[in-house]
């Protein structure tokens, strides 16, 4: 069951059985800035206008219906969107109050990583897949020795560190699928991101291993600005500070979690949020 | 409302047909259509006739090679003699074998696996892409004797004199060089096809993983995709070493009609060597069987026998490389 930490507030209307894993911010410093982003693949547009901003000390969930955009958006902001040959970007996505447009890809990604809706830690071992992460484009030089420090702390955080401290070598495709999620955690942290992207991460994962996951997510909020995208409203209300919830392409409404959830402004969020479409 | 309907019989159920045809014919296959019953013993017939005619094969060259194969036939050369016992052995095709062997795989492997990692990770121009896949397909069903020929006049020709025995002028052409690189082109199709089906079976969500760590296409290439193909890549490159050593034609006509090595005085060592004439394997083989010049059935045997063993080496080796893949593991897709 979700770790309570004192604040769980009761469900609103329309929204029972979820209870808030998530306390209020300590503090919350402005990482990311989306400014009128629009993106479109060849006629469609599946971004239009959204300006949201994104910071670190809180979670910031994405949610809405399939094709909404919430995922194309997730990918804009380490600009993996650019592998989509017809993908077309305009507005502007600060980091740290600089264009990513103007950002290395290859520097910007360290700094924003991403974890992905199907478990894919790399056919190598347990250490190799974060030591891979940590040494210099292709070269395999460095000793182990010196990685190794990091390998272990950026496994620590994502949890996994106990359960695989004495299997380091093994596959790491052989691990169980929650585990391999938490491997691909601990990939995208040993990086040293500012940024930490989740696209639907526990969606292929048992309700056992979601929460290990939302927990550790939760823990991670201090460290990374962490946005989440996720089909699960139940989901994005227990982990999140901050919803967008987007339709169509628009971002509908933008707030504390609680207010979405609770008393939403806008017509469409309530009547998603009450469950009326989905 | 008059007569009841008739219900239609139920069909065979799907889930009984037989998944390990040594298991027997299964129980629900009593309840199949007598089409289909013979359908299924047509099948049956056939997997049997083929396996039978594997095993005779094997079988046989296991009984004439253990009979007639010497040790010291490996590393005797052939020489001119009146009986079997006289002409020595076949070191000089052997080690033939293995060094076009391992040259046209040399050359295949990395061109290879260079072509099917254009293709899948970059294909652009799509135009000329197009055009490199069909001209593999085409190089694929060129027999191999075409193929010969058409090394004749590129190895014949002046600017590539240095790569064969040239006399007062005159280009001979025929070389482990020459040999080699048209056995590269017998080999190549097999490794790009088994490297493109390795490459394109790996999600394209392993590849954003890799570059949403801040990897560039290349290191993603050389860490990820290539080591994740490797098991296909092993495969491709056994299958066209198969096809390098089982090659006879490239041979007569490329590497030159002798049974021995034929060395270029005056080069350097190894060079003297892979710039001169041999022989390989298949090239003795066909020449001591008795259509060919040597007539020595015997050692025709021998030295078969010795080819069978190098390609049932290939396989088990495929066969290793695929468990230790299952060991690593895939992704769940």
């Amino acid at each position: 069951m979700p770790s309570h930490n004192g604040n769980g507030a009761t469900a609103p209307s329309g929204f029972s059985g979820a209870r808030r894993s998530i306390g209020s911010p300590q503090f919350s410093i402005r990482r990311m800035e989306v400014d009128a982003l629009s993106v479109s693949y060849a006629t469609r547009e599946a971004v239009k206008s959204v300006s949201l901003p994104i910071r670190q000390g809180e979670v910031l969930a994405m949610i809405g219906p399939s094709g909404c955009g919430k995922t194309t958006l997730l990918r804009s902001l380490n600009r993996l969107t650019e592998l989509t040959r017809t993908a077309r970007v305009s507005g502007r996505i600060l980091l740290d109050d600089v264009d990513i447009g103007l950002i290395e890809p290859t520097l910007l990604r360290r700094r924003v990583t991403m974890v992905f809706q199907q478990p894919n830690p790399f056919p190598m071992s347990v250490f190799d897949n974060i030591a891979y992460v940590l040494r210099e484009q292709g070269s395999r030089r460095q000793r182990r020795k010196t990685l190794e420090p990091k390998v272990h702390s950026a496994l620590d955080r994502a949890g996994l560190f106990e359960e695989v401290k004495d299997n380091l070598d093994h596959p790491a495709l052989r691990l169980s699928g929650g585990q391999q999620q938490r491997l691909c955690i601990a990939r995208a942290l040993a990086a040293e991101p500012e940024v930490l992207l989740l696209d639907e991460p526990c969606s292929a994962l048992d309700p056992q291993s979601t929460q290990v996951i939302e927990d550790l997510i939760v823990n991670l909020r201090d460290d990374v600005a962490v946005v989440i995208v996720t089909h699960n409203l139940q989901q994005a209300y227990r982990i999140a500070d901050h919803v967008a919830f987007m339709y169509l392409g628009d971002l509908v409404e933008y707030g504390a979690a609680t207010t979405l959830f609770g008393s939403p402004r806008e017509k469409r969020t309530q009547e998603y949020v009450s469950g009326a479409f989905g | 409302m008059g007569a009841p309907v008739a219900t239609p019989p139920m069909p065979p159920p799907s889930g009984g047909f037989p998944r390990k045809p040594s298991k027997g014919l299964p129980q629900s296959a009593s309840t199949w259509h007598l089409s289909d019953r013979i359908g299924l013993t047509i099948c049956w017939a056939l997997g049997l006739l083929f396996c039978a005619i594997a095993v005779a094969i094997v079988a046989y060259l296991f009984v004439q090679g253990i009979k007639y194969l010497r040790p010291e036939m490996l590393f005797t050369p052939a020489t001119a003699g009146f009986s079997q016992g006289q002409t020595g052995g076949f070191s000089d095709a052997f080690f033939g074998t293995l060094i076009v062997a391992t040259m046209g795989i040399a050359i295949a492997l990395p061109v290879g696996v260079g072509v099917a990692v254009w293709l899948v990770e970059y294909g652009r121009p799509a135009a000329l892409a197009r055009v490199t896949e069909s001209t593999i397909e085409a190089i694929a069903g060129i027999p191999s004797i075409v193929l010969a020929l058409f090394g004749t006049v590129i190895f014949s020709s002046a600017a590539l004199g240095f790569l064969s025995r040239t006399s007062e002028g005159v280009v001979f052409g025929r070389s482990f060089f020459g040999a080699s690189a048209m056995l590269s082109l017998v080999a190549l199709p097999l490794v790009v096809a088994s490297t493109r089906e390795g490459l394109s079976a790996i999600p394209q969500h392993v590849r954003e993983a890799s570059y949403a760590v801040g990897k560039t296409k290349i290191a993603t290439t050389r860490r990820i995709l290539l080591p994740a193909a490797r098991p296909q890549v092993a495969t491709g490159a056994m299958l066209g070493l198969g096809r390098i050593i089982g090659d006879t034609a490239i041979i007569v006509v490329l590497l030159g009609a002798t049974q021995n090595f034929a060395p270029v005085e005056g080069a350097a060592f190894p060079f003297n060597y892979l710039r001169g004439a041999g022989t390989t394997l298949t090239n003795f083989v066909y020449e001591a069987s008795p259509t060919g010049n040597l007539n020595q059935p015997e050692k025709a045997y021998a030295a078969a026998f010795v080819l069978l063993l190098m390609v049932l080496a290939l396989n088990a080796a495929v066969d290793v490389v695929h468990r230790r893949a299952r060991k690593v593991g895939t992704w769940s897709s």
